[in-house]
């Protein structure tokens, strides 16, 4: 038996990687990346919580956020090519000016 | 006691690919250890019984989307990021603060003694006949409406990417 705190926590130290990841890295791509490890904790608690009260629900809205997370990713990843090509950089430091 | 264990086993993995996510500088590591910490994370998905999210995990996240992340990295010819210093109050302040908030978060989680009735792994009750049931009945209308959003998506992604008109033009001329 594995109680529904260790996934909870197991979900929460993902997040906080993803925060940290997000917070600390410089390279475009891979501040996206843990905000993909974000997306990743909080789907590890919605499948725990619906182990845990038996609602099927919360397995679709895992659907739902991968769903999202797949156009937000090419989307995203658009959005980065566009500004490499106008700034030739992927340091986001130096990315910080709208219009060139 | 077998599904603890193999819960310690795939969270120490997905642990460690997230910190090493973190530690690396080069992104296509990162990368791959985002890939191992969605694989390990689908077998936790297993665990829960919830076996139709743990494929779609494995394709989706693992497949499509890691997919577009190396090939971007590859296109771009990304090459290890330039650390830059935190400012020094960050470090004083925020290394506590995170130390007394996991603290508090796991305390408040580990003292309620609730548990999850855990599936054993023969009998899996998120089979994708139920969930395709939901899916297609109760939750029909956010189902059609993201359709929409990944047709706007991909136009999205189609004319972002898409050169600029002057340099397409200048091109053609070259050419």
């Amino acid at each position: 038996m594995v109680p529904l705190a260790y996934y909870l926590l197991l979900s929460g130290i993902l997040f906080v990687c993803g925060v940290l990841g997000f917070l600390i890295k410089r390279n475009i791509i891979t501040i996206f990346m843990s905000i993909e490890l974000m997306l990743n904790g909080v789907n590890l608690s919605f499948v725990a919580f619906a182990a845990h009260w038996h609602a099927l629900s919360g397995q679709v809205f895992v659907f739902f956020v991968m769903v999202v997370a797949a156009a937000e990713a090419a989307v995203g990843l658009a959005i980065i090519i566009a500004v490499y090509r106008t700034r030739e950089t992927l340091n986001v430091d130096q990315v910080n000016l709208l219009k060139l | 006691m077998l599904h603890l264990i193999l819960f310690l086993f795939f969270g120490a993995i997905c642990v460690a690919g997230a910190i090493n996510l973190l530690v690396q500088s080069h992104p296509i590591n990162s990368a791959l250890s985002l890939i191992v910490v969605m694989a390990s994370l689908a077998a936790e998905y297993l665990l829960l019984g919830a076996e139709f999210v743990a494929a779609v995990q494995v394709i989706v996240y693992a497949g499509a989307i890691m997919v577009l992340f190396v090939i971007t990295i590859m296109l771009l010819n990304a090459g290890a990021e330039e650390r830059t210093k935190g400012s020094r109050v960050a470090i004083l302040i925020g290394i506590p603060g995170v130390v007394i908030g996991a603290v508090l978060v796991a305390w408040t989680l580990i003292g309620r003694s609730s548990t999850t009735q855990s599936v054993s792994i023969g009998a899996l009750w998120g089979d994708p006949k139920s969930i395709a049931r939901l899916l297609f009945r109760d939750f029909l209308l956010p189902f059609e409406v993201t359709s929409v959003l990944i047709l706007i998506a991909i136009m999205g992604a189609v004319v972002l990417a898409s050169r600029p008109k002057a340099v397409a033009r200048g091109a053609r001329k070259d050419a």
